[in-house]
């Protein structure tokens, strides 16, 4: 199968066999990471931009780096000091990139849609790195990937999310690409913090940690913002702590051999303690080796991959 | 001029009557309906399988004018409402400056002598509509409001919003609320549900409209206050209407066409031309929005008309304005998504869009009888049309209904007996 997209904006578009074709392309990509020359020509001679409309470090540099190993000339761009704190439109910075001969955008936007919108606007492929509340899909999908690499497959397993769901992009994209993939997933959070409906989009709710904990084959543990406690959404870190935080004790409710992922940055001793952070069970750091692999493998896929020769 | 209607359906929204007659027309005036008629110097006008009625009246536009001409002015407005079918419209005070003293209203009434139909402008229910201090009111009745409103700025003091109706009801005028409570409704961004939910856009929860719903309801019941409800959009909301009238309290309601035709499902793919306020919301509120139509809860249909220039709307979902432009698909929708499925009959549908905002507002008119001012809105049920954005006349084009097709258009505008609209050509 090919890849027939232009951009990658979500997983709720998706099918299953285009799920499986980008975490079947990372593999071979995960093992150009561990090379000691770790370049490829692949994309030589294309064009990333990586444009930030928030902060990030560890997507930002994922994104460079993967398309540093395959060669392409990257060039980065954040909302301070460009034309986006003049006051310029989305189309409008999309339409002059498109002008200097940009293959691929790399998005990052707090308004949810904003990937969709700038896909619409410009010939380019758009990859999108998380857009206000609605979608993450390269998290979800290096999430997926660090998953079927530890446990063979995706399907029947039971994946608990749990934190802010109301707020993550991350468990939105984990939960279209995960159900598809024939997998359970569970959202546990405090109810002022599950966005109404969420059972609609495949996942099962729950606001009792340990109910949801039961069984599971992995632990996805959110980032809580203290952000979110000044607005009223919860009474204090240190209740949402007793509640919700993942401990060596509750992880005695999960099937034996569960995985333990954050997609970071942690909030130790809030929602996860480092005991459980850097205890046997966690694969967080492998999740932001595969992150690179799988960014590696959209950035091969969305600039005509079939074409090109790849080492399988 | 004389012109002389023929051989159409003459529609009595009162009496919720059709009957088989001609309309002879003089010097602004109706002379005389029935069968047969013959006047050799008037016009003839052939009406033949089309619906005669009073001029409809929108009750709830943005003309924009003064202050945010690039979206739309009195002229193109009332342009559009002509092409829409209506004769008036009555028009909500959220210009720059906000029409909350007697020289705005006094501007608007002079710029309008010269539009395509009439306009009736609303004053504000309070100072800059802040939401603080009461307008002088009768200085806006004196210079020509017909209603008050804070429309889009709802007034969230309690205390502010019961002296505003003790006021305005001491000079008999009616007060129009925007019902949204702003605490529930932060930052949101369409209706709170399963959607809102996929595309990460912040809910507006269907609470946000009730609770005021309820609130104004009570301060009306308290105050004795004429209150009209703009724009309702919830199950909830129809009930506690439901439940007012039933003890008796002066409320009426209004819908738009778009909060009975569509639904949240229209924002999926982060359509900014299906961003309005109140939101869309689900398939359960548009059912109960049409049965409060039905049985007589919900009086007036009205657009909520909300021009926006194309690069507003050409941006990220979040920071798009909202609101859409409903003059020119209005009686479209209505027979279309109403009367054909058999929810309105044609004169329920005409008393909806004519008798009722009249009544709401005090404005004479809405039948045609003998004496009565010459403002006719003739609609041919069966002909149908796409709605092409870039042939509305409003100066904006943000619609969701763009290549939808509607059936049963207005063919004929006339305005104090002057025709402005003929056969979907706009004569002014």
């Amino acid at each position: 199968m090919f890849w027939q997209r232009k951009d990658l904006l979500g997983l709720r578009q998706l099918t299953p066999e285009e799920i499986n074709l980008v975490l079947d392309t990372a593999v071979p990509m995960k093992e150009i990471i561990g090379r000691k020359i770790k370049k490829t020509p692949t994309l030589r001679g294309r064009s990333v931009v990586t444009l930030f409309y928030e902060n990030s470090t560890r997507t930002r540099s994922s994104f460079e780096l993967a398309a540093k190993f395959l060669s392409a000339d990257t060039v980065g761009l954040s909302a301070s000091g460009s034309s986006v704190a003049k006051g310029e439109s989305l189309r409008d910075t999309g339409l002059t990139l498109t002008a200097m001969g940009v293959d691929v955008v790399v998005m990052r936007h707090p308004a949810s849609g904003a990937a969709e919108y700038l896909a619409r606007c410009i010939p380019a492929a758009v990859i999108n790195a998380g857009d206000g509340t609605h979608e993450h899909p390269t998290q979800a999908l290096l999430d997926m990937f660090t998953i079927r690499e530890k446990k063979g497959s995706l399907a029947g397993l039971k994946v608990a999310i749990v934190g802010d769901i109301l707020h993550s992009r991350v468990a939105r994209s984990n939960i279209w690409g995960l159900t598809k993939m024939g997998a359970e997933v569970r959202v546990v959070g405090p109810a002022t913090l599950l966005p109404p409906d969420i059972e609609q989009m495949g996942a099962r709710v729950y606001t009792e940690v340990e109910a949801a904990l039961e069984g599971v084959d992995v632990v996805n543990v959110l980032r809580i913002q203290l952000e979110r406690q000044q607005q009223g959404l919860f009474p204090s870190l240190r209740e949402y702590s007793r509640l919700f935080g993942i401990n060596q004790k509750r992880l005695e409710l999960t099937a034996p051999d569960a995985l333990i992922m954050h997609p970071g940055p942690m909030n130790r001793g809030v929602e996860i303690d480092p005991q459980v952070a850097y205890g046997n069970r966690s694969v967080i750091n492998e999740q932001v080796t595969n992150g690179v692999a799988v960014r590696m493998a959209l950035l091969y896929l969305l600039t005509g991959g079939e074409h090109n020769a790849i080492s399988h | 001029m004389r012109f002389l209607i023929k051989g159409g359906t003459i529609v009595d929204p009162v009496a919720e009557t059709l009957t088989e007659s001609d309309v002879l027309v003089a010097n602004g005036l109706i002379v005389e309906t029935g069968k047969e008629l013959k006047d050799p110097e008037a016009a003839v006008i052939d009406a033949t399988g089309r619906y005669v009625c009073p001029g409809l009246l929108d009750m709830h536009v943005h003309l924009r004018e003064p202050g945010y001409e690039y979206k739309e002015d009195i002229q193109s407005g009332t342009r559009a409402a002509a092409m829409g079918g209506f004769t008036a419209v009555a028009c909500m005070p959220n210009t720059n400056p906000v029409a909350d003293n007697a020289a705005v209203i006094s501007f608007i009434k002079q710029k309008a002598r010269h539009a395509a139909v009439g306009v009736y402008p609303i004053g504000a229910l309070t100072k800059g509509s802040q939401g603080k201090e009461l307008t002088e009111m009768a200085d806006l009745k004196a210079a020509g409001a017909v209603a008050l409103s804070d429309d889009g700025q709802p007034v969230m003091d309690a205390g502010t919003m019961y002296r505003v109706m003790q006021y305005a009801a001491m000079l008999g005028l009616t007060v129009i609320s925007h019902c949204e409570d702003l605490s529930l409704a932060a930052g949101g961004q369409m209706h709170e549900g399963a959607v809102s939910t996929m595309l990460g856009l912040k809910g507006i929860p269907a609470a946000a409209e009730e609770v005021m719903v309820a609130r104004d309801i009570l301060l009306a019941e308290a105050t004795g206050c004429r209150l009209h409800l703009a724009h309702i959009s919830t199950e909830g909301s129809v009930r506690l209407i439901r439940e007012a009238k039933a003890r008796g309290i002066k409320v009426t309601a209004e819908v738009t066409p778009h909060h009975f035709t569509l639904t949240d499902e229209a924002v999926q793919g982060f359509n900014t031309n299906a961003k309005v306020n109140p939101p869309l919301r689900r398939q359960a509120d548009v059912e109960a929005v049409k049965e409060g139509l039905r049985d007589g809860t919900i009086d007036v249909i009205a657009t909520d008309h909300a021009p926006h220039a194309y690069y507003e709307k050409d941006v990220e979902f979040q920071y798009a304005p909202n609101g859409l432009v409903g003059l020119e698909t209005a009686v479209g929708l209505v027979f279309t998504r109403l009367v054909q499925p058999g929810i309105l009959t044609v004169p329920q549908a005409v008393a909806k869009l004519s008798w009722h905002p009249r009544q709401v507002l005090g404005l004479p008119g809405g039948r045609l009888t003998p004496g009565a001012v010459a403002d006719i809105t003739v609609i041919d049920p069966n002909l149908s049309e796409v709605v092409d954005p870039a042939k509305l006349q409003s100066k904006s084009k943000n619609t969701p209904f763009a290549r939808w097709k509607l059936t049963g258009l207005p063919v004929m505008t006339m305005v104090n007996g002057n025709i402005v609209m003929q056969e979907r050509r706009l004569l002014v």
